[in-house]
């Protein structure tokens, strides 16, 4: 399968690597919320952390994936296209947008589907460690 | 000698004809390019006497006699040959019934053998699929514990395709001979690289390629025993009664020509190749178990084959490695590089693990493969490997000593 000249350039570049500490660190620190999704037995694991402002501000981003060349691509992009925005501009990435930017066939749709799950994912955590209501996060979804 | 890009490493999926197989063709496509079958014309007798050549040293490779080896268009048409033509012509039961005969095979066979067997079992014969342990050699024992008193054919590949593992083919075909049971063996990934003597190593049919071996694609060849004892087969393709009228069909006359060619050439060079293949694939193994942590040769440690290594690196993706080390032309056992986004069934059934089927690579050496070669394909998978962990979350999980097979993930 041919992949697309950014789906190489991420994968050979990617973007915002890493993580904010160990999964212990991070699960301790309020302003850092973790998303995991997928699983190993599927071949694809997305590990999303964002460091947020109290205004709500995603400051950094940071991704660890093990998964195919599309999948760390997505995760990769993901964290450049959330960075400096703010969490309800994170919300509003859709799973098209990555497939249309990295031009992922249709047997790669599901890495896009899961870049978009660790942004939300990440929020929730987040939210949910501030206390603050998942009902905002739920009325986002719901106005989709 | 220069390094030449990309490396071929997947000579279990095929090989590069080797040009003095070429060579042997080329006058049978516009010089001697007569139909076998014509036997009232030298263009005929010319294209006869070039099969029968070939017909004896295909023969001469395997010990057997020369009328017992049937042409086809491949391993996938003799394995469906002898499987089904052996256990329609041994029915114990007329077509439309049950119980028409049992036969044994194993979970980890090729899809041209499991397939043929699945379709046997919906025309009313009981297959038993056996489930090989960790290391994948299917023994005698595993055979024996499997017999029934209406066995009537036995159908284990000789080495597995994906991993390289050596089963006890002629411990499995004694005991086959002493029970009268008829004993298959899809010989592909066997014959040509290794010492092969029908009747020492009791088989009764045996299914191999052109294509594995330095020969040309489409072209293949079914052993049949005439002998003690005398194996019959139901065609499969009728019309015209080529072949014995077990295969029907006008010969592919280059084909067999060159299938014969390259049989000949593996008997040659097999001691010498096999020797240098053996050392090649050691260092390849050796070196990347001792650069990289977690790390696992996949199948027995030694009953394997010279050619074929197949190794899992965890909480690395397979198909990401792939595209990591794209100047190296291999397989793996991920999900991501198979149609059916499943992986390795062959993996999953040695209980090796999702995730570190998912991490697998087979690399499978041939007769060009240089030393040169095998360094550079060490030095790219370590870097692969090393860039995909940094990137792994799987990776840092371990890194912390948390079991990543705990965890419960949220599957999609």
């Amino acid at each position: 399968m041919a992949y697309s000249e950014k789906v190489i350039d991420h994968y050979q570049h990617p973007r915002n690597v890493g993580s904010f500490g160990t999964s212990k660190d991070v699960a301790a620190r309020r302003d850092i919320g973790v998303g995991i999704v997928g699983a190993p037995e599927c071949g694809d694991v997305m590990q999303l952390q964002l460091r947020i402002s109290d205004e709500g501000v995603i400051e950094d981003a940071k991704f660890k994936c093990f998964g195919c060349g599309s999948a760390i691509a997505s995760s990769s992009l993901a964290t450049e296209w959330i960075k400096g925005r703010t969490i309800d501009e994170a919300l509003t990435i859709r799973n098209t947008q990555i497939v249309e930017e990295l031009s992922l066939p249709p047997v790669k749709i599901h890495c896009s589907v899961l870049a978009e799950d660790s942004i939300r994912s990440a929020i929730a955590d987040f939210q949910k460690k501030n206390g603050i209501a998942a009902a905002k996060a739920e009325s986002d979804a719901a106005a989709r | 000698m220069a390094l030449k890009l990309p490396i071929y490493m997947d000579n279990a999926a095929t090989t590069r004809t080797d040009p003095r197989v070429v060579e042997a063709m080329l006058p049978y496509f516009t010089e001697k390019f007569g139909n076998a079958a014509s036997r009232n014309h030298v263009f005929g007798w010319d294209a006869e006497d070039g099969v029968e050549t070939a017909r004896e040293q295909a023969a001469t490779l395997i010990g057997a006699s020369s009328k017992e080896v049937i042409w086809t268009s491949g391993s996938t048409e003799s394995n469906n040959l002898a499987i089904k033509g052996a256990a329609r012509m041994y029915a114990k039961g007329p077509e439309g019934t049950k119980n028409r005969g049992h036969i044994i095979t194993c979970v980890i066979e090729h899809k041209a053998v499991l397939d043929p067997c699945k379709r046997l079992e919906r025309e009313g014969f009981d297959i038993t699929w056996i489930t090989p342990p960790a290391d994948g050699v299917i023994t005698r024992q595993m055979i024996a514990d499997a017999l029934r008193p209406d066995t009537i054919l036995v159908s284990i590949m000789w080495v597995n395709n994906e991993i390289g593992t050596i089963n006890e083919v002629p411990e499995i075909g004694k005991l086959c001979h002493e029970k009268g049971i008829i004993f298959h063996t899809d010989a592909t990934q066997w014959v040509g690289k290794m010492p092969t003597d029908v009747e020492r190593d009791c088989i009764d049919l045996m299914s191999w390629s052109s294509h594995k071996i330095y020969g040309p694609k489409g072209v293949g060849a079914l052993f049949v025993r005439r002998r003690s004892p005398r194996v019959r087969l139901e065609a499969i393709i009728d019309g015209g009664g080529h072949e014995r009228g077990m295969r029907s069909g006008t010969l592919n006359v280059t084909g067999v020509v060159g299938f014969g060619k390259a049989c000949e050439l593996c008997r040659e060079g097999m001691d010498a190749d096999r020797e240098r293949l053996y050392s090649l694939k050691q260092k390849l193994e050796r070196e990347l178990l001792s650069r990289l942590e977690v790390v696992q040769v996949n199948g027995h440690a030694d009953r394997r084959v010279p050619h074929i290594a197949n190794i899992s690196f965890g909480y690395v993706e397979g198909e990401s490695l792939l595209m990591g080390i794209k100047e190296i032309a291999c397989s793996s056992g991920s999900a991501c590089t198979s149609a059916s986004l499943e992986p390795s069934y062959v993996l999953k059934n040695l209980g090796i693990g999702d995730e570190l089927a998912h991490s697998s690579l087979r690399l499978s050496i041939g007769r060009w493969t240089t030393e040169a070669e095998i360094d550079y394909a060490i030095q790219a998978i370590e870097k692969s490997v090393q860039h995909l962990r940094a990137l792994s979350p799987l990776w840092d999980l371990f890194k912390e000593g948390i079991d990543v097979s705990k965890i419960e993930w949220q599957s999609h």
